[in-house]
This record gives C-alpha cells, sequence and structure tokens, in this order.
C-alpha cells in the first residue's frame, strides 16, 4: 500500500508537493523580504531579495504604528475573553449535560443556533446598544463581545466532549457528599483539560484576529487592536509597502511563533473540533 | 446562568431586534417607525443591492469549489508515504491563523501593477497574463476568490486529512485483490468513507465566503464599481457610512435567511449521501 512503501512514484509526488508548496508560501517570501527593503528597492524590484537586513522599517511601523500599545491591547482582549470563556462555557456545558432535564436541551439548541446566525444581523442594535451605555472605546464592549459571540461554538465543543465522558467520578463524590460546584470544580473540569486545549486555540485565533468589532468599538482610540493597527498602515503611509509589511511582519510574529511550536495540536484542535 | 446572559444580550437579543428593525425606516433616530417590506421593495430596485448579491453567491460557490477540490487533492497527496508530509501540511495550514486584513493587505500588493504576480509572470516570458488584477471589474472578483481560496484552502485540507486517516486500510487491501484499480478505490471506498468530513468542509466553506468581509473591505472596498461588493459590505456602508440602520439590517436579514437555507439543504443533501452511499 501506498502508505506503507515509499517507491518511485512517491518521490515524484514528493517533488510535485514540494514545488506546490513553495508556490503556495510565495507571498509569505514577498512579505518577509519587503520588510526589509527601502522604499528604492521596493520601486526596482518587488520580488528580489533585499540588498541588507535593514531594520528601519521595523523601528518605523513599531513608533509610528504604535504597535506596541496595539500588542498590548490585543493581548489583553484576547486573554481576559478567553478566561471568561472557558470559565462560563465550561461551566454551562456541564450544567446542561448533566442537568439531564428538559430545559437543558432546548438550551443547548438555544446556543447552537447561535453558531448559523451571522453576526451582521445584530451588528447594529448591538453597535446602538454598547454606545448608549458608554461602553464604546473600552476594553468592556469587546470582550463583552466575544464573550457572547463565541459561547456558541464553545459550549458546542464543550458538551460534544462531556458526553462522551461518563460521570462516575462525578456521582462518586456527589455520593461523599461533595456540592454541585464542587464537583464542577474539583472533578469535571480538571478533566475537560483536552477539549479546554482546542477551545483555547479556535477562540483565541478568532479574537485575536477579529477586525470589523474592533474597528467599530475601539477604533480611533489608543485602545485599537492589531489588526486595526495594521489597517491604518494601508490609510496613512499607502505608498510605504515597506513599513507596512514590517508592521504586519510585526503583528503576526507572535502567532507564527506558537503555531510552529505548537502545530501538531493546533491543527488536531482544528480538525477534532470541527468534526464535531 | 452567566452564559445565558452573555449570549442573550450579544446575540439573542441583538438579533431579534435586528431582524425587526429591517422592517422600520431607522435611521439611528429615537424612534424608528414600522414600514413593513419598504426596505426590501427598494432592496430588489437597487442596482447595487443586486449586484453585491449576485457577488456574493458566485464568490461563494467559486470559493466552495475550489477549496474544497484543493484540500481534498493536497489531503490525498499527504496521505501517502512522502517524507516531508507534515512539513508540508504546517506550511498549508499557516494562512489559515493569520487575520484576514493582513492577507487582504499581502494580496492586494501581490496583485498591484508590476507587483510580484506581474513579475513573475513577465519573468517566464507570460506577459500576455498581466492583468490589472484588482482594477478591472471583469478579472477582480476573481482576484479576490484566489486569496480567499489560498487563506483557507489548509482547514479543508486539514479536516480532509482528518477524514481519510479514519478510513481503515484493509478496505483498501481487499479492493487491491480483487482487482480494483486507484481510481476505483478512491471512488467507492475513499469517497463515501469521508462523507462527513465533505459536509464539514462544504458548509463552513459556504458559510465563511456568505460572510466575507475583511479581505475584500481591504483588497477593493466592493470596487471598482460593484464588481466585488459583497452583502456584507453593502451593509457595513448602509450602516456605518450612510447611516440607514433600518435598510442595512434588511440587508443583514437577506444573507441570514440566505446562511440559514444553505446550511439547512447542504447538510440534508449531504446526510442523505452518506446514507446511500
Amino acid at each position: 500500500m501506498s502508505r506503507i512503501r515509499y517507491g518511485a512514484s512517491n518521490i515524484w509526488l514528493e517533488i510535485v508537493m514540494i514545488a506546490a508548496v513553495v508556490a503556495f508560501i510565495f507571498p509569505v517570501y514577498v512579505m518577509v523580504t519587503m520588510a526589509f527593503k527601502s522604499s528604492a528597492e521596493v520601486a526596482e524590484s518587488a520580488i528580489a531579495l533585499p540588498q541588507s537586513l535593514n531594520l528601519e522599517n521595523f523601528t518605523n511601523a513599531w513608533a509610528e504604528g504604535e504597535l506596541g500599545r496595539a500588542l498590548a491591547n490585543s493581548v489583553v482582549v484576547t486573554s481576559l475573553s478567553i478566561v471568561l470563556l472557558v470559565l462560563i462555557g465550561s461551566a454551562a456545558a456541564f450544567t446542561i449535560v448533566r442537568g439531564g432535564r428538559r430545559i437543558h436541551g432546548v438550551l443547548l439548541m438555544l446556543f447552537l443556533l447561535g453558531m448559523m446566525i451571522p453576526l451582521q444581523l445584530g451588528m447594529v442594535p448591538l453597535y446602538t446598544l454598547m454606545r448608549d451605555l458608554g461602553l464604546l472605546q473600552t476594553y468592556t464592549s469587546l470582550i463583552v463581545f466575544h464573550v457572547g459571540s463565541l459561547l456558541p461554538i464553545t459550549i458546542f465543543l464543550y458538551t460534544g466532549f462531556l458526553r462522551a465522558q461518563s460521570p462516575t467520578y462525578e456521582e462518586a463524590a456527589r455520593v461523599d457528599g461533595a456540592s454541585q460546584w464542587q464537583v464542577y470544580s474539583r472533578i469535571a473540569f480538571p478533566l475537560l483539560r483536552p477539549v479546554t486545549g482546542t477551545v483555547i486555540i479556535i477562540n483565541a485565533i478568532n479574537i485575536w484576529n477579529d477586525f470589523l468589532t474592533p474597528l467599530l468599538y475601539l477604533g480611533g482610540s489608543d485602545k485599537r487592536t492589531l489588526t486595526v493597527a495594521i489597517y491604518a498602515f494601508r490609510g496613512e503611509y499607502a505608498t510605504n509597502w515597506g513599513m507596512t509589511f514590517a508592521g504586519i511582519v510585526m503583528a503576526i510574529l507572535p502567532v507564527l511563533i506558537v503555531y510552529f511550536l505548537l502545530q501538531k495540536y493546533i491543527i488536531k484542535g482544528f480538525a477534532s473540533g470541527l468534526k464535531g | 446562568m452567566p452564559a445565558l446572559v452573555a449570549y442573550g444580550v450579544v446575540v439573542v437579543y441583538p438579533s431579534l431586534s435586528g431582524a425587526y428593525y429591517a422592517f422600520t425606516d431607522w435611521n439611528g433616530g429615537p424612534y424608528p417607525s414600522f414600514i413593513g417590506g419598504a426596505n426590501f421593495a427598494e432592496l430588489v430596485q437597487d442596482e447595487r443591492a443586486l449586484a453585491s448579491l449576485r457577488n456574493t453567491l458566485v464568490l461563494s460557490v467559486a470559493v466552495v469549489i475550489g477549496q474544497s477540490l484543493l484540500g481534498l487533492v493536497l489531503a490525498l497527496a499527504l496521505n501517502t508515504a512522502i517524507r516531508s508530509r507534515n512539513l508540508l501540511r504546517t506550511l498549508f495550514f499557516a494562512p489559515m491563523l493569520l487575520p484576514p486584513i493582513a492577507i487582504g493587505v499581502l494580496w492586494q500588493f501581490m496583485y498591484s501593477r508590476g507587483g510580484p504576480i506581474d513579475t513573475v509572470l513577465s519573468g517566464i516570458g507570460l506577459d500576455a497574463l498581466v492583468q490589472n488584477w484588482l482594477g478591472d471589474s471583469s478579472v477582480a472578483l476573481w482576484s479576490v476568490i484566489v486569496t480567499v481560496v489560498w487563506q483557507h484552502v489548509g482547514l479543508s485540507m486539514v479536516i480532509f486529512l482528518a477524514g481519510l486517516q479514519g478510513v481503515p486500510e484493509e478496505l483498501y487491501e481487499a479492493a487491491s485483490l480483487n482487482g480494483a484499480g486507484r481510481w476505483r478505490r478512491f471512488w467507492s471506498i475513499t469517497r463515501p468513507m469521508i462523507g462527513q468530513a465533505t459536509t464539514i468542509v462544504l458548509a463552513l466553506t459556504m458559510i465563511g465566503g456568505l460572510k466575507l468581509f475583511d479581505q475584500v473591505f481591504v483588497m477593493t472596498s466592493g470596487g471598482p464599481g460593484y464588481a466585488t461588493e459583497t452583502l456584507s459590505l453593502l451593509m457595513y456602508r448602509e450602516v456605518f457610512v450612510l447611516g440607514h440602520y433600518g435598510y442595512g439590517t434588511a440587508i443583514a436579514l437577506v444573507l441570514t435567511m440566505i446562511v440559514a437555507m444553505i446550511a439547512f439543504v447542504q447538510i440534508s443533501a449531504t446526510r442523505r449521501g452518506e446514507v446511500e452511499a
């Protein structure tokens, strides 16, 4: 079988696939090399290697784009949203799966429906609500948005995992007199660790990369996130591609480093999470 | 339950009131009045809205086809003994994790006049293929489609790979012994066995395509003319640029209906396919 033997046809396939991936990552090559080029070099050729490892674009982008600030904002919003999603989502899933009453099934349906509804439908009322509550330009508005909008996928992942798990340990603890809260926090939550990893990965990518909501809620303030900062580069320095790409490279570097360190878990998380 | 509160405030209440405001003349003021289906009557007369509906559908269908076929081919190629398969998988998946807005900026440059794509094409003697990729209204939508497929093909690949790895090796061995060729093995074993993976890939891709915003927003803002205008983009413009809140939510409601319809049709159709196979 092809999966076991490594024959001549595999060598050909290997060569073809490597050629394909080289073509595939060509845009990434362009992005990275551009980040090191001066404007004169950019004008000369769009694809040549830079003549030297010139870091000027990076220092300029960092200072002018206020990327340090934007990076801190993205970290704050993403980490707080994730902590809340994990705590609220797992507790809700625990109640739904182990509750067993009819109302719990209805609640689950209600949450899962949320995965289907495009956020565009509620975008305007939610925006005016945030505005009327005076929450625009605060972290709170964005965190509340992310927690609410990503709860459906979070609850979906947790309930799927909990269903497959037998409640033996929980029942044993209950027999020994543990309260519902103790059962959840001491027994159920620690056992959810594998799926919590998936929840963190999928949600973190979503929140970190989100653009439209931070643009609407935090745009124009000093709380803008990295994605909004990237977009601002296109408006403010429209002709300075070198600096724009230096900004982008710095903005995506944290994600790429984490990805290459944890790629097996991340890919598995996406595949298993979305397979349901 | 705090989950209910958060979900209610962010999704349930806004969606329901959004669905109501779609039938009003709301312009951001405090007292919108109910105007029945007037927004929708306006919508079917609005050339821009019709163009954006058409573009959204073309884009979604093209992305579904491109991304699923390429994703399947990549998954089949990487589900073999080739030595670089893990590295290749990592690289093909990588764009998935990058912010769509950054991808949009990157491809805007890729497509720019005299940019990387033009340079490569002239370099290998294909000057004839050099285009105004984002500025020509007959090409721009396809340029956007290529970008979207490039970013998300890794996800389809990974889901198909997970499906392929669930196919028992013995089935192929038995089929080979009985003289089934490569194509026959794919059609009679692989295809039905990865039915579930296919459902997921098709549904995710289609819904993702329908809601697409970031990349188009930064690459073309819907231009030239209405050539790449999508429903999400049009809604954004009507609401946050022109202040037509009621009309904007009517567009969002149309989008919601299409998403719901396609999700329903697709899931039930592929389910039936799985059972028959």
